[in-house]
């Protein structure tokens, strides 16, 4: 009966949804690849929560709740703040995870301070700007699935133009540097994807959770594989399942935010991937110990109690 | 007038009876944050020999080689490779950085690392192809991981690591060579393997630079040496620069090394 009535709701809103969420855990899973092996799984959620005052600065511009805009204005400030992480690091003495703590905290609280102020002013357009904190997909329309896809097919485009170029970045910076690539501009490149990424889950799964769907989806496929187009891939699915599988739980009932369903259907994956994986996994660990400590007994008897018998 | 020009004379006769160098270092000096880390050094490499640089901890020898690299930008001073600067000469220099500086868990295997040495050549975009893997197959029966091709890098020993590291710069097939250690953490037979490789490469004109701990090798490996310590104390060929007195300088009086 309950499944019957999932079955029932799958319905033409619920379908946009779903595939709104699909396209953000695809992309945000495959691009959070990166952050993960780079060790900046962080810069994630710098990005997001960075993000917050430019969706209030957009819409105080122009007085448009266009996803569009927002979008923009939330991309235009992510991007700002992870450049002034950049500076901060290198032309003062601030270490990466200061700067980042900063520039997060100082971003997000300046983004309150606007959501506030907007709020007060009765501006009866602004209902529904808040849902960029925790994030609604119910209010994902058709044409944001459009924005998203294009947005999301560009990222990944670009991932498999410069797949080499990021790949070596990301194993051995100075090396590339070296051979005259511009580890600047690819750094760069690199951040403005996972800007990409970032802002095309907002709107769906908001700017206090956002940065796992960058983390969570690559951190469990890394479990599985020793490939990074596998790893890509699979952490593009995982995306894709915590996505659709947080929606539509979050649909079944009222009042249960999406952002945080999708984040927890994300970390079901995360467990059972550390726990379960083959070769990396927990249980195979302990399996292996096992298995080695009965080889070793059975080695250690051989060894110290035959020559006895042999003695008798 | 006369008095102006005769010495610009007497340098360019002098230029012209030396040999071109392989690496000319003038006048470089390298800060983080104001603190000297090399200084005001000068170095001379001529083209087919194989110079360790040594030094106590924090001598700056990792900083002189990325600053030859172009990795680290120097206060003040002068890199040539070739009569020209590394950014036109980058593609005859080959690169071992220092084993421990990338994360060996990185989702890839042994040939995977090795065609990144092409990476430089095949310029942005451009993906390896069967070329690539064929010059990295013929690197890696160098080095004697010829079976290793598909293992997973995290698998590795620390020896076969750095072997990996060295069929990488094999297939750059430069001219001139910076090795950042590549004898740290590999037992005596791998170090055997190791020199020997660089021995072949001064043997077929390569220039070999190598950053090196272990001044008891130093007679046995190399044919030029140059002594480190922030300032350049001394380089040159072994026999003249490998000094007691050179080295107490360097190590001030701390060299538990007692020469033959």
């Amino acid at each position: 009966m309950e499944t019957l009535n999932i079955l029932n709701r799958f319905d033409y809103t619920l379908m946009i949804v779903a595939i709104g969420a699909a396209l953000l855990g695809a992309v945000s899973g495959a691009l959070g690849t990166y952050a993960v092996l780079r060790r900046q799984s962080l810069l994630g959620d710098a990005i997001s929560h960075a993000a917050l005052p430019g969706i209030a600065i957009a819409f105080l511009l122009t007085g448009s709740k266009t996803p569009l805009i927002l979008v923009l204005g939330a991309a235009i400030a992510g991007w700002l703040g992870t450049l002034l992480i950049m500076s901060i690091v290198r032309m003062t003495r601030i270490k990466y995870d200061s700067a980042l703590g900063v520039v997060l905290s100082t971003f997000f609280g300046f983004g309150l301070v606007l959501h506030t102020f907007i709020q007060r002013t009765g501006n009866a357009n602004q209902a529904g700007l808040d849902t960029f904190l925790f994030g609604q997909a119910a209010t994902i329309l058709e044409r944001d699935i459009v924005t998203m896809g294009i947005l999301g097919s560009v990222a990944i485009l670009i991932t498999v133009i410069f797949w080499k170029e990021l790949k070596l970045l990301i194993f051995d910076e100075g090396f590339a540097a070296s051979l005259g690539f511009s580890t600047r501009a690819l750094d760069i490149l690199l951040t403005s994807l996972l800007v990409i990424a970032i802002v095309l889950g907002l709107q769906a799964v908001g700017a206090v959770l956002m940065s796992a769907m960058l983390v969570a989806p690559a951190v469990a496929a890394r479990q599985w594989t020793d490939r990074l187009s596998v790893m890509m891939l699979l952490a593009a699915c995982f995306g894709i399942l915590a996505g659709v599988s947080g929606t539509i739980i979050s649909s079944s009932a009222s009042r249960i935010p999406t952002g945080p369903t999708i984040v927890l259907c994300a970390t079901v994956v995360v467990g059972f991937s550390i726990v379960f994986a083959l070769n990396r996994g927990l249980l195979w660990d302990w399996m292996r110990q096992r298995r080695n400590r009965q080889g070793l007994e059975a080695a250690a008897n051989r060894l110290f109690k035959e020559p006895q018998q042999g003695g008798d | 007038m006369n008095q102006l020009h005769t010495p610009l004379q007497q340098r360019g006769i002098k230029l012209q009876v030396l040999e071109t160098k392989a690496i000319e270092v003038t006048d470089l000096t390298v800060a983080y944050q104001d603190k000297p880390v090399l200084w005001d050094i000068d170095l001379d490499v001529p083209p087919g020999v194989l110079l360790s640089i040594v030094g106590p901890n924090g001598a700056g020898k990792t900083t002189l080689i990325k600053a030859i690299l172009g990795l680290v930008r120097p206060a003040a001073g002068n890199v040539l490779i070739y009569d020209k600067p590394y950014e036109v000469q980058r593609g005859i220099v080959g690169y071992v950085p220092q084993r421990g500086t990338v994360d060996w868990d990185f989702p890839t295997n042994v040939l995977d690392v090795v065609m990144m040495g092409r990476y430089g050549a095949l310029g942005w975009i451009r993906r390896p192809g069967r070329q690539e893997r064929e010059l990295a197959m013929q690197a890696l029966e160098k080095v004697g991981l010829e079976t290793y091709t598909t293992r997973q890098i995290s698998q590795l020993s620390g020896g076969q690591q750095q072997r990996v590291f060295l069929a990488r710069a094999l297939v750059q097939d430069a001219t001139v060579y910076l090795m950042d250690e590549p004898f740290q953490g590999v037992d005596a037979t791998t170090e055997r393997a190791i020199i020997t490789l660089l021995q072949e490469l001064r043997a077929n004109g390569k220039t070999v630079i190598v950053v090196h701990h272990d001044l008891q090798t130093v007679e046995d490996y190399f044919d030029w040496v140059m002594l480190l310590n922030i300032r350049r104390i001394a380089s040159g060929p072994v026999a003249d620069t490998f000094t007691s007195d050179n080295l107490r300088q360097t190590y001030g009086g701390r060299v538990a090394f007692v020469k033959k």
